[in-house]
C-alpha cells in the first residue's frame, strides 16, 4: 500500500478509537459533578457512593481518551506535514488553545479530585470534578473549531500558497462549529446516559444497591431523553447547514446521483459503485426537503451535477466520496439515533411510572443499548469526514495534497501495526476493568474514602 | 522584542516547564524497579505504590506542558512543527506508544490485585518514563548540533542518523539528569525506607551526573556552532546551570533536600536555555546548507496569528500556573506509609 493509503487508513483508526473514549468522558464527567454537587448540597451518603462509583468508571475512560488524544495532536505534523504547512497559520492556533484552556484544566483538576477526597472541603472537592467538566467540553469546542476550518474555511486568505488567518473571530464563529458542537456535546451526554442506564439496569436486575442504581437511572434516563432529543434537533440543523456549505456530502450520504426536485429521502439504495449509479433505490417523495431545508419543496443537486461544477471551478479530477460509506454511516447513525430516542423516552416512562424495576426484559435491553451510542458516534465522524473527501480542506486542499512528503510507507507501516496492536491490547484491558468495577458495583460504605483506608500495611521499615 | 522571538521564548519556557515538572515524574518511573527491591513480593508493590502515589495527583498535568509545547509550535512555528515531526517520525512514534502505555499504566495497575497484572503495567511505567527521557535529549541534541534539512524545509536524514553519539550522549544525560531530579523529589516526598534509599541513590547519582554534564558541554563545543556564537567563555547561562548542579552536591550532603531539588531544576532549566541559546534565531540547523535552516522568521506564522496566540498566552498562561501551583500546594505533604493509596 502507498503511504497516503496507510496514512489515511492510521488517522481513520487512531481517530475512531480515540472517540470511543471521548463522548463518555464529556457526558460522564458533568454527570459526576452533578452526583457530587447533589452530595454536598443534601448531605446524603447515597450521593457520595454514587459519586465515587461513577467516578471511578470515569477515570478508567478517561485514561484512554487522554492518552490516545496525545497522538491525535502530534500525527498532523507526523504523517500530514504539507497539510501542516498549509493551514498551521490557522489550524495551529486552536491547538494550542485547546492544550491551555482546556488539557491543563482536565488533567490538573482531575489528579486533584482522585487524590484529593481527605484534603479538601467538600465543596471544593466538587469544584475541581466540574473544572474537569469544563475542560473536557472546552477541549471539545477549540478542536470542532479546528475541524470546522476544514469542513467550512472562513476568516482566511490563502497567501503565496499558504492559508492564512485574517480574522480570528470568524474562525471561532465558523457557522459550522455552532451546528457541530451542540450536535457533539448532546451526542457525548446521551453516551453517558445510555451508559448510566446500562450498568444500573444490570444492577437492578439482580436488585444488588438498589437505592444508588434506581436513582442513578433516574437522573440518566431524564438527561439521557432531553439528550437524544437534542442530538436529533442539533442533527437537522446541521444537515440545513450542510445543504449549503457541503451539498456533495448530502448527495454522497443520500446517494443522489441526479438533481431531483422536489428531493426523496431514500429508505435503501443499492448503486453500482464502478459504474457510480442506481441499480435499486425505494425513497420516500419530499422528505429530504424536509431534512435539509425544513419546506416540502426544493431542489437538491445530484452527485453528476455537483461533480461537473467542481470540475468547472477547479479543473478536471474527482470529487466524489465513497458514496457507499457515507450513505450508510448516515443511515446508521440516524437509525441508530431513532432507536435511542425511543428508548430513552422508554426509560423515562418507565422510571415516571415507577415500574422499571418489575421490567426485567427492560432492564436486559437497556444493559445492551450502552452499544448504541459507540455506533452512532463513530457512524457520524465517518459520514462528516469521509463526506469530505477528496478534499482535506474543503475547496482548498485534498487528501493526497496533504501527506507526509518524506515520510516513507515502511515507517507509516511500522507505527500503523504499532497503534494497531497496542490499542487492541489496551482496549482488552479497558472493558476488562470496565466490567469487572461495574459489576463489582459501589462501596457499601463509603464514609471518608474506599480508597483511604487502602493504605499499606506490608512495609517493610514502616514504622508508627 | 519581536512576536517571532517572543514565541520563541515562551515554546522554550514550555519545554522547560514540561522538563523540570515531568522531569521528576520521570525520574520516579525510571526508579521504580530499583528502589523497590525486596525480598517479600508484597513489600516490592508497597513501595511502588508509594512511589507512583507520590507523584500521582502531578504526572498528567505535567505532561500538558509537553502538549502544549507541541501545540504552540504548531501555532506559532507551524514549518518548524511540521518539519520536524514528519522528520522525527518513528522517534515521535516510539515517544508516543512509550507515553501511551505510561499513562495508562498510572490509572489501571492498582484496580487488579493480580502481581502479573501489576508487574505488566510496572514495566510500561518504567519504560514509559527511561524511553521519553532518553529520546527528548536526543531529540534536542539533534536540534543543536544539526540535521539535514533540504531547500524545501524537508529533513532529509533517516531515523539512524538522529542516533549520532553526540545526541545519543544528550540523551543519556537527560535520563541521568532526570533520574537525580526525581530521587530528590522522593527524597522530599516520601518518608522511611524509600526517602533513605531515595537520599542514598541521589548522593550516589550526583557525581555521575556532575561528570556527565560537564563532558557534554565540552561535547557540545565540538558538535554544535556554540563557540562561534557564544564565543570561547559560554556566558552566565550555561555556567550557572553548571554551579546550580554543583550546588546540589552541597545540598544533598547538607541534607537540605528542598534546595537540592530547587538546585536540579535549575540545572535543568539552564541546560534548556543553552541550547535555545544555541538554536536562536533558528529553530532547527540545516547541516546541510546553514541557509537551508528554519528560523523563527521563514518558520513562523503570519503576524497576526502571532497576536492573537500573544493575547491568549497572556491571559491563560497565568491562569494555569496559578492553579497548577494550588495542586501542589494541596499534595505538599509527605506521603508515608500509612498515607491513603489511590493508584
Amino acid at each position: 500500500m502507498d503511504v497516503l493509503t496507510l496514512s489515511r487508513l492510521q488517522f481513520a483508526i487512531t481517530t475512531i478509537y480515540h472517540f470511543f473514549f471521548v463522548p463518555l468522558t464529556l457526558g460522564l464527567s458533568f454527570l459526576v459533578a452533578l452526583m457530587e454537587t447533589l452530595y454536598v448540597r443534601s448531605g446524603k451518603e447515597l450521593y457520595l457512593r454514587m459519586t465515587k462509583f461513577w467516578g471511578k468508571l470515569f477515570v478508567i475512560n478517561f485514561a484512554l481518551g487522554v492518552v490516545t488524544g496525545i497522538v491525535q495532536e502530534f500525527q498532523f505534523g507526523m504523517n500530514w506535514s504539507e497539510y501542516s504547512r498549509f493551514v498551521g497559520d490557522i489550524f495551529g492556533a486552536p491547538l494550542a488553545i485547546e492544550a491551555l484552556l482546556a488539557f491543563f484544566l482536565e488533567s490538573t483538576f482531575l489528579g486533584i479530585w482522585i487524590f484529593g477526597w481527605d484534603k479538601l472541603s467538600k465543596g471544593m472537592h466538587a469544584a475541581t470534578i466540574w473544572m474537569v467538566a469544563l475542560g473536557s467540553n472546552i477541549s471539545a469546542l477549540w478542536i470542532l473549531i479546528a475541524n470546522s476550518f476544514m469542513q467550512e474555511p472562513v476568516g482566511y486568505a490563502v497567501v503565496n500558497g499558504r492559508a492564512v488567518m485574517t480574522n480570528f473571530v470568524d474562525l471561532v464563529l465558523n457557522p459550522n462549529v455552532w451546528v457541530m458542537f451542540p450536535h457533539t456535546l448532546s451526542a457525548g451526554f446521551a453516551t453517558a446516559a445510555f451508559f448510566v442506564m446500562g450498568v444500573s439496569a444490570y444492577h437492578l436486575l439482580r436488585k444488588s444497591h438498589v437505592d444508588i442504581f434506581r436513582r442513578s437511572f433516574q437522573i440518566a434516563a431524564i438527561i439521557g431523553t432531553v439528550a437524544v432529543v437534542l442530538v436529533a434537533l442539533n442533527g437537522h440543523s446541521q444537515a440545513q447547514h450542510m445543504v449549503e456549505s457541503q451539498p456533495m456530502k448530502i448527495a454522497a450520504a443520500e446517494a443522489l446521483w441526479n438533481t431531483e426536485s422536489p428531493a426523496s429521502f431514500s429508505l435503501l439504495s443499492i448503486g453500482d459503485l464502478t459504474q457510480r449509479e442506481e441499480v435499486f433505490s425505494i425513497r420516500l417523495p419530499r422528505l429530504l426537503c424536509l431534512l435539509a431545508y425544513n419546506r416540502l419543496d426544493c431542489e437538491i443537486q445530484g452527485i453528476y451535477d455537483l461533480q461537473a461544477a467542481f470540475e468547472g471551478q477547479f479543473g478536471a479530477g474527482d470529487y466524489i466520496p465513497p458514496v457507499a460509506l457515507v450513505y450508510w454511516s448516515f443511515r446508521v447513525m440516524v437509525g441508530v439515533g431513532f432507536l435511542m430516542i425511543g428508548l430513552a423516552l422508554y426509560g423515562l416512562f418507565l422510571v415516571m411510572g415507577e415500574i422499571l424495576e418489575e421490567r426485567p426484559k427492560a432492564l436486559k435491553l437497556f444493559q445492551w443499548a450502552i452499544f448504541l451510542p459507540y455506533l452512532a458516534n463513530t457512524a457520524g465522524w465517518m459520514m462528516t469526514e469521509l463526506g469530505r473527501i477528496p478534499w482535506v480542506v474543503y475547496g482548498l486542499m485534498t487528501v493526497d495534497q496533504g501527506v507526509s512528503s518524506i515520510v516513507s510507507s515502511g515507517q507509516v507501516l511500522v507505527s500503523l501495526l504499532g497503534y494497531t496492536l497496542v490499542y487492541g491490547a489496551l482496549m482488552v484491558a479497558m472493558v476488562y476493568l470496565m466490567m469487572k468495577y461495574a459489576k463489582a458495583g459501589p462501596e457499601s460504605s463509603a464514609v471518608g474514602s474506599p480508597d483511604v483506608k487502602d493504605t499499606l500495611p506490608s512495609l517493610v521499615g514502616a514504622h508508627d | 522584542m519581536d512576536l517571532n522571538t517572543l514565541w520563541f521564548v515562551l515554546i522554550a519556557v514550555l519545554y522547560i516547564g514540561f522538563f523540570v515538572l515531568e522531569g521528576f515524574d520521570f525520574g520516579v518511573g525510571i526508579l521504580l524497579p530499583f528502589l523497590s527491591r525486596d525480598k517479600d513480593p508484597q513489600a516490592v508493590d508497597g513501595k511502588r505504590r508509594l512511589m507512583i502515589n507520590a507523584i500521582g495527583p502531578h504526572w498528567d498535568g505535567n505532561e500538558v506542558w509537553l502538549l502544549t509545547a507541541g501545540g504552540a509550535t504548531f501555532a506559532a512555528f507551524p514549518q518548524w512543527y511540521a518539519t520536524m515531526f514528519s522528520g522525527f517520525y518513528l522517534a515521535l512514534f516510539l515517544l508516543l506508544l512509550a507515553l501511551i502505555g505510561r499513562g495508562v499504566a498510572f490509572e489501571y495497575r492498582s484496580k487488579d490485585a493480580n502481581p502479573r497484572w501489576r508487574n505488566l503495567w510496572d514495566w510500561l511505567i518504567f519504560l514509559g518514563s527511561a524511553i521519553p527521557a532518553l529520546l527528548l535529549g536526543v531529540a534536542f541534541g539533534n536540534l543543536v548540533r544539526g540535521v539535514p534539512i533540504d531547500a524545501e524545509m524537508n529533513y532529509v536524514g533517516g531515523f539512524f542518523n538522529l542516533l549520532n553519539p553526540y545526541a545519543l550522549f544528550a540523551g543519556v544525560a537527560t535520563l541521568l539528569l532526570f533520574t537525580l531530579h526525581g530521587a530528590i523529589f522522593l527524597s522530599l516526598k516520601t518518608d522511611g525506607e524509600i526517602m533513605e534509599k531515595a537520599q542514598a541513590t541521589a548522593r550516589r547519582l550526583w557525581l555521575v551526573v556532575v561528570l556527565v554534564l560537564l563532558a557534554l558541554l565540552a561535547a557540545t563545543y565540538f558538535a554544535t556552532d556554540i563557540y562561534q556564537r557564544l564565543g570561547f567563555n559560554p556566558g552566565v547561562v550555561p555556567l550557572t546551570g553548571m554551579v546550580s548542579i554543583l550546588l546540589t552536591g552541597f545540598f544533598l550532603r547538607k541534607m537540605r533536600q528542598g534546595w537540592a531539588f530547587v538546585t536540579t531544576a535549575l540545572a535543568i532549566a539552564f541546560s534548556l536555555v543553552t541550547a535555545f541559546l544555541i538554536l536562536y534565531p533558528r529553530v532547527m540547523i540545516s547541516s546541510i546548507n546553514l541557509l537551508y535552516s528554519l528560523t523563527i522568521y521563514n518558520a513562523s506564522s503570519s503576524p497576526y496569528t502571532l497576536q492573537v496566540m500573544t493575547v491568549v498566552a497572556i491571559i491563560f498562561v497565568p491562569l494555569v500556573l496559578v492553579y497548577q501551583g494550588w495542586s501542589y500546594w494541596v499534595f505538599r505533604k509527605r506521603l508515608t506509609t500509612r498515607s491513603p493509596m489511590v493508584y
